[in-house]
Parts: C-alpha cells; sequence; structure tokens
C-alpha cells in the first residue's frame, strides 16, 4: 500500500482535475487528527456515498467523536469518491484514502461501514475494491481490515452476509467500545509496513469468533442456512458454540450526552447544521415504519440537555440551522417546553431551526411559528394516506377535517407552501383510494387559494410502499411494476395544476430497494454480479442501472419476483428471523392480523401493547425507572428471577 | 464597524472555491462571536466581502476581507485572535484593522496582485532567465480566454525567476486582470507540473 506522503503526493497532481476538489482533502474544522502511532487501533468510518451526503450524518458523529475520546484508539473517516475522483484514483493508483491522515483505508484495523439504506450496497462493495481489499469476507486473512457494518439497514444483514466480517445490530454508543477492547487484544501485522510474520492463519476466525460472543454483534460465517425446495428458508443454526441463536439488537438505556463538535464541511453539503436528536424511538406504531420497530423504547432527552447542547454545538460550528431530530416530534413529552426555550435563546441569531416530523394539528403551526427566524416557504406534513379504510390499515388515523384544517392554519400564516407526503401500494390499496389522495390535495390546496389566491402551492411526494423487515407488513407483498405505473398514472392525471408539484418514486426504483431490503443470502451474489457489470450509486437516479441488476438475477438464476410479488405464508422463516429487535414476530402478525381488521392501535405510551421491548430490557427498564422511557415501568423483580420472562407475566403499572 | 481581515488561506483550503471561502468566513465571524451585520431583504445574508476571488489550488499568503459589524467591537487586535482560535486549519489571520464604512468596495479597490510559482519538475528551470526576457521582450502577447481576444503583455507589470521559482506581479484592475496560468502557457510550462501561491494583493491607495 502507498503511504501517505504518496498519497497526497499522487493527489496534488488529480485534485485540481476533479469537479469540487474540497471533497477530498478533509481539514475540516472539528476533524480530529490524532497520531497513528500513538494509539493500537485504528478505525476508518465509511460511508458509503459522496462527501456531501455523508459528512452530516448523525450516526457517524457519535460514534468518531467516541473512539477518538479514547487515548488508545482513532477514528478517520472516508467517502465515496464521485465518478470523475474515482476514475482519476484508478488511473494513478490512489486507493481509497482516509480524510485526516491520508492513509489507505487496508492499514487500519477495522473498517466501519454505516449502511442506513440499502442502495448503498453497491457502493459499500465499491469502496472495498478501491481500498484494495478483498470483497469477500471469506478472502480476508488477517492482514486485512475487520470490516464491520451497521446502521438500520443491517436488521436484515443476509444480503451483504458475504462481504462483511461482522454486523453491528442496533445502537452503537456502547458496543463500538467492547469491539474496540476485543479488536484491541489481538495485534495485526499490517499490509506493506512490514515483513509479513507468519501469523497463525487461526488468529482471524478467533477474533471473530471473539466478537460473535459480544451481545448484538452478529458474525455470518459462524451460521449455516438450509432451505426448502421452493426457496423459502428451512432454518438458521449456529454452527460454533459460541454464536447465539438468536442476535439481539443493542439498545442504550440511557442516551449518553448528544454531539456537539460537528465536523464544519469547507464546503457545500446537504446539510450544514448542527443536529440535536431529541429523542429516540416512536410510540406511534405505524404499521408500514420500520424505524419506529427498530427503534423502540421511546428514551426522551431532557430541555435542558438540548438547549445546553445546541448552545455548545453552534458556538462550536458557526452552523445557522439547528435542526431538533426524532421519528416523531409532537410526541416529545415537553415539547412546547423545548420549543420556546430554544426559540428564547437563538432568536434574532440568524439561525433557522428545524424541526421535522409534526403531527398533523394545529399545535404543529403553533410550534413551527415560534421557531421561525426568518420564515421558510414550505410546511411538512405527512398524512401517508388519503381514505380513512388506508388510514386504519396502516395504522396512521387522521380525520380529512384536521389535515384540512391544518392545512388552513398554516396558509392562513404566511406559508405558501405545503408538503405532503403520501405512500402508494399499502397492502388492499385500491384505486379508490389513490383517488382520494389527489382529492385530499386538490382540498388541501383549495384552503390556501381561499387565504392567498394564486400564492398557495402544494407539492405532493408520493412514494411507494416496501414491505420492510421486522414490521407487520412483512407477510404482504410489494405491488407489481404494473399495478404501481397504473396509480402514479391517475395521481399524474388527476394532479395536473400549476400550483401542484407531484413527485413520485420510478417503479424500478422500489423493486431494487425491496430486493434488497427482503433478500436472503443468495442475494449477495446477485449484488456482487450487479456491482460487476457496473451498478454503483444506485440511489441516484442518473446511475441507477436496472438491467446491470436484472442481468445479474438472470446469471444467479433467480428469480426476482420471489423476494417481492409473493404473499407470505404465516410461519414463514424470515431471512432476518434471527436478528431481533426485541418486537416479537407473534406481535407483529398480531398487529398485521389486526390491521387487516381495520382495528387502530393508538399510541403505545397510553396503553402497552407488550410488543417484546420490556420483557427483553426490563432490567434496563428497571434501572431507569420514572419518565425517561416512555415504556410502562416494570415492577422490582422477583427474587432470583432472570428478566426473560414473557411479557404478560409482567406487572405492568401504566402510565395514565 | 467595518474591519478589514488580512489572512492566508492554505493547506487544504487551498481547494475551497470562493463562495465556500465566503461561508468559512460567516462561520468562523460566527463562532469568534462577532455580531455580523446582515443585509436587508428576503434572503438576508452577513456583509462580507473578499477581495478577489483566488481561482482553486492557489494558497493565498496575504488575502483580504471586509467585515460589517453591527457594534463597535473595540480592539482589533483582541478581535484576531478571536478569529483565530475559532479558524479552520489552513486559515491564518494576519492583521485586522478597523476601515471607513463609507470606504468604496473592496473588490474595486485591487490594482495588482503578486503570484511566486514553484516549479515542480526540475527540467522546466533550463534556460527560463533567457525565455522570461524574450517574452518581456515582445510588445504583445495576443491570447484568448473564454473565446475572447486579449493582449496579456500589458497585464504583466513585472516578471522575474530564481531557479525553480517565478515571482510575477499582474495587473488585477476590473476588466483587465492577467492570470499566472496564462503566463505559464507562454513559457510552455504545463499547469500540472506548478503550484502557484498569490503573495500580495495590491490595492490602489498603496500604487498611488
Amino acid at each position: 500500500m502507498l503511504s501517505p506522503a504518496e498519497i497526497e503526493a499522487r493527489l496534488e497532481r488529480i485534485l485540481l482535475s476533479v469537479q469540487k476538489p474540497g471533497r477530498y482533502v478533509g481539514g475540516e474544522l472539528n476533524s480530529v487528527v490524532k497520531d497513528w502511532d500513538s494509539v493500537q487501533t485504528r478505525l476508518a468510518f465509511v460511508f458509503p456515498d459522496i462527501y456531501d451526503i455523508g459528512v452530516s450524518n448523525l450516526g457517524l458523529q457519535i460514534l468518531y467523536d467516541l473512539v477518538n475520546a479514547r487515548p488508545d484508539s482513532l477514528a478517520e473517516r472516508a467517502y465515496a469518491p464521485w465518478t470523475d475522483m474515482e476514475a482519476k484514483m484508478r488511473e494513478h493508483g490512489v486507493p481509497l484514502y482516509s480524510l485526516e491522515t491520508k492513509h489507505a483505508l487496508a492499514d487500519f484495523d477495522i473498517i466501519g461501514i454505516t449502511l442506513p439504506y440499502e442502495t448503498l450496497y453497491t457502493n459499500a462493495l465499491n469502496l472495498l475494491d478501491l481500498a484494495g481489499i478483498p470483497l469477500r469476507a471469506e478472502e480476508r486473512d488477517e492482514r486485512y481490515p475487520l470490516v464491520i457494518a451497521g446502521g438500520h439497514a443491517c436488521f436484515n444483514p443476509e444480503p451483504m452476509h458475504a462481504f462483511i466480517d461482522a454486523f453491528v445490530i442496533g445502537e452503537g454508543e456502547e458496543v463500538i467500545h467492547e469491539i474496540i477492547n476485543t479488536v484491541g487484544r489481538f495485534p495485526r501485522e499490517h499490509v506493506g509496513k512490514s515483513e509479513r510474520v507468519n501469523v497463525p492463519t487461526c488468529s482471524r476466525v478467533n477474533v471473530l469468533k471473539e466478537l460473535a460472543q459480544i451481545p448484538g454483534v452478529y458474525v455470518p460465517r459462524f451460521y449455516d442456512v438450509t432451505y426448502f425446495d421452493d426457496g423459502t428458508i428451512k432454518a438458521v443454526t449456529p454452527n460454533i458454540p459460541e454464536a447465539p441463536k438468536i442476535v439481539m439488537k443493542r439498545m442504550v438505556p440511557k442516551l449518553p450526552p448528544p454531539p456537539t463538535r460537528f465536523i464544519v464541511p469547507n464546503i457545500e453539503a446537504v446539510h450544514n447544521r448542527v443536529a440535536i436528536e431529541v429523542m429516540r424511538g416512536c410510540t406511534r406504531g405505524c404499521r408500514f415504519c420500520q424505524a419506529g420497530m427498530i427503534t423502540r423504547p421511546v428514551r426522551e432527552r431532557s430541555v435542558e440537555e438540548i438547549v445546553a447542547a445546541a448552545e455548545e454545538a453552534i458556538r462550536l460550528t458557526g452552523f445557522e440551522e439547528l435542526a431538533l431530530l426524532s421519528l416523531s416530534s409532537s410526541d416529545y413529552t415537553p415539547i412546547l417546553d423545548l420549543v420556546t426555550a430554544i426559540g428564547e435563546k437563538f432568536s434574532g441569531r440568524h439561525l433557522s431551526v428545524a424541526l421535522p416530523s409534526l403531527r398533523i394539528e394545529s399545535v404543529s403551526v403553533d410550534l413551527m411559528e415560534k421557531l421561525k427566524d426568518r420564515r421558510s416557504s414550505g410546511f411538512t406534513l405527512a398524512p401517508e394516506a388519503a381514505s380513512e379504510h388506508m388510514r386504519r390499515i396502516i395504522n396512521k388515523f387522521i380525520p380529512d377535517e384536521q389535515i384540512l384544517q391544518t392545512a388552513r392554519e398554516i396558509y392562513a400564516r404566511g406559508w405558501t407552501t405545503i408538503k405532503l407526503y403520501f405512500m402508494i401500494g399499502h397492502p388492499s390499496e385500491t384505486l379508490d383510494d389513490v383517488q382520494a389522495i389527489a382529492d385530499l390535495c386538490k382540498r388541501v390546496l383549495a384552503e390556501g387559494r381561499r387565504v392567498m389566491g394564486g400564492k398557495a402551492k402544494l407539492n405532493a411526494g408520493v412514494s411507494t410502499f416496501i414491505p420492510k423487515p421486522h414490521t407487520p407488513f412483512q407477510w404482504v407483498s410489494v405491488d407489481t411494476p404494473e399495478q404501481i405505473t397504473a396509480k402514479q398514472d391517475l395521481l399524474k392525471r388527476e394532479l395536473r395544476d400549476r400550483n401542484i408539484k407531484l413527485t413520485w418514486t420510478e417503479p424500478k426504483e422500489t423493486l431494487l430497494e425491496a430486493w434488497l431490503s427482503r433478500g436472503d443470502r443468495r442475494m449477495a451474489e446477485v449484488i456482487y454480479a450487479a456491482w460487476r457489470n457496473g451498478a454503483k450509486f444506485d440511489a441516484w437516479q442518473e446511475h441507477f442501472r436496472y438491467e446491470a441488476w436484472t442481468s445479474a438475477f438472470a446469471a444467479r438464476d433467480l428469480e426476482p419476483a420471489f423476494y417481492t410479488h409473493r404473499p407470505r405464508r404465516v410461519d414463514e422463516v424470515f431471512p432476518w428471523d434471527h436478528i431481533s429487535d426485541a418486537v416479537r414476530k407473534k406481535y407483529l402478525f398480531e398487529d398485521f392480523r389486526q390491521s387487516l381488521e381495520g382495528e387502530i392501535r393508538v399510541d403505545c405510551r397510553k396503553n402497552c401493547y407488550a410488543c417484546g421491548i420490556l420483557p427483553t430490557f426490563a432490567q434496563a427498564r428497571r434501572e431507569h425507572p420514572g419518565n425517561y422511557w416512555k415504556c410502562p415501568e416494570v415492577k422490582s423483580p422477583l427474587s432470583g428471577r432472570q428478566p426473560a420472562m414473557d411479557s404478560k407475566q409482567i406487572s405492568v403499572v401504566s402510565e395514565q | 464597524m467595518r474591519i478589514r481581515v488580512t489572512f492566508s488561506k492554505t493547506g487544504s483550503l487551498r481547494y475551497i472555491g470562493h463562495l465556500d471561502l465566503q461561508q468559512v468566513w460567516e462561520r468562523t465571524a460566527r463562532r469568534a462571536g462577532l455580531p455580523l451585520a446582515y443585509t436587508q431583504g428576503f434572503h438576508p445574508g452577513p456583509k462580507i466581502q473578499i477581495a478577489a476571488a483566488l481561482p482553486l489550488g492557489f494558497a493565498g499568503r496575504a488575502e483580504v476581507v471586509d467585515l460589517w459589524l453591527t457594534d463597535n467591537v473595540g480592539a482589533t487586535h483582541e478581535v484576531a485572535q478571536g478569529l483565530q482560535s475559532t479558524a479552520p486549519p489552513g486559515l491564518s489571520i494576519l492583521a485586522v484593522e478597523e476601515v471607513d464604512e463609507r470606504a468604496p468596495a473592496l473588490q474595486t479597490q485591487v490594482a495588482a496582485a503578486e503570484y511566486e510559482v514553484a516549479l515542480l519538475e526540475a527540467g522546466l528551470g533550463s534556460g527560463l532567465e533567457a525565455r522570461l526576457a524574450d517574452l518581456l521582450a515582445k510588445p504583445a502577447l495576443p491570447r484568448e480566454r473564454r473565446g475572447k481576444a486579449y493582449d496579456l503583455r500589458p497585464l504583466i507589470l513585472s516578471l522575474e525567476c530564481r531557479d525553480l521559482s517565478l515571482r510575477m506581479v499582474l495587473s488585477a484592475r476590473e476588466g483587465a486582470t492577467g492570470r499566472p496560468e496564462e503566463v505559464l502557457a507562454e513559457l510552455n510550462i504545463p499547469p500540472e507540473a506548478a503550484r502557484i501561491e498569490r503573495t500580495r494583493l495590491i490595492l490602489k491607495d498603496e500604487v498611488e
């Protein structure tokens, strides 16, 4: 591998021939440059898309801070070079390198790849290739870094099982330390740094065996999968005694202090902002929402902690925007106090405050008004469905009248554009339900016209539903491209108005995301073949090449429809069943059944539906009593009994 | 209050363009706690004027920016310290001075710029002195840039060399700006074989 000085010398010659060279040089305020030789364990965090998107990723910022706070470790960063830079790097023999010290990625001990969504998979492969690291986990011996992945997409790790040594399931703040401590016990011979010493070849396997015993770490090579003749899974079984049968996700009982020393990019990025997570988890239980299932339980930070962190982060970064993040801001218990405190603290300081994911009610308009230093023109609402039938099915029930009243309020207070998010393709949806979306859009815009005439605008963003793993809808099939096209055509026909802007997802992009989300281990070969066919930047419309994927399926003799257009048996073993988010499959199925009957489950902080979180994390709940968690409290433990009991046997104290 | 900051822009900041540098200044000033003045209007922006855009890849050893503040912030050396302590790597504060609020816009005040060029390949230095003399002896150097013909010769105010480095002063008035890479092109020096630094901006009042 090239030394950092050699890499820098080559960069000097190529940087001025690519677009936005600022992406590839590091040197940002608050990036951390440690002495390479002063630490034992070196991590490279990789976001497999371009710098402009990856640099503001909150998850990586959290881990970057945690690792760099350790005296025995360092963390640096790498992103996907855009195609012009990639070509130059390959032409000049520059491997993927870290922005901080320009070390080749192969020189690190651990490469941590974040996979928040599935369309990054081919980029992840491409980056390993660009780093000069064998793509397949089984081809990497102890000379190479361990490749570890985390992020929401890893709740179904199987499509990427062949390329990743270990997956982290769930929250990383605690497990990252356990991984570093474990890896630190196995010093590695670095490629190119010294003559290859005769390391016993079993040592890579030994590290992985140790890692497999850390709760929340999944090491795919220690599991065997058997299939039925129809291609569905018969069983997934560990092949070593050290590997747990079920890998339970990690969950941090008390959220650590939020990061404040955000990296400040010197070039324009997608998000230029301080992002503070106000709470984690969601109690709404929308049945299509994977995030709402896998991030349970709800844990809320205090107003004081959030305001203090925001203040400090603004001082340390000089950013012009503050984002208060959560899956459902309106559900944050002291939301009014928070918004008031933030409004008072920052008004007149030329700071814009983003508060996404507000409920559709007039209170939300009050909240936004308090935060506006300078008014943005758009206000976003996400009804997701427009007919009563669909709203009951997806468990997001907001009556039309409430939506219209909120819209009226928004336009009346001077916002000129309302953005409405919908999804088509929910289970049992008909064209009438889609027609209802068009009708609702028109009625919302009519409210705006009444207030401000021709100035009122509406953006309708209509995505297509994908039945994600670990949700109540994991048993249903995806609409066929024909069904999706028919629904989109209806909307395009109905919403022809110069003040309505309709956006949608191309059916082929939906299919790709569905294959990748729902895939099993055999999908790994499809991903590999698609990458060989040139697939990368699949999340970028101008780069997405559908044929690269269909021919990859054909080459592997797999039928894409098997993954998408097939209703599942009740007792089908899913590829992700050995990965647990603590929400029980039985609970999900019960919720799915209720959905078909149009039954609604309201906010679970009002009424616990025993999803499975509490029995799994009963001990953590006991240690963190009171209102911090939004699950009911668990009474003191029965003497000598472990918390692994069925939830129905747990005494639950209702909050209401 | 209007302050004028002289600064250098080196290291990885060489790869940051003019608009991005504007943003770097806004954030640096905000971190330093300076009360930036904002323009009026629908999209208020901070009042920051950078004297002259520095082409991507060039280091700047003494660039100049004006910042407008809503309050008088007092001693300029303290402002300089505050800015330096929050500046990103590659941005060094060399001087801060107060200027008259009504002084003309900085961009209109630049008369010339001085550049130093380091040649990265030893072979490029051979006979350089003679080539410079030849070039300077020509009455005109007709060139074309973005489809427009112009004469480079009068824009070269001085040009000299020592070993593998060139020093030149080029006109930088509005509509009469000489570019160092054009001079290099006249000397048949390929752009990737040279590293260019702008060492100084010469303002009109310094010339007159």
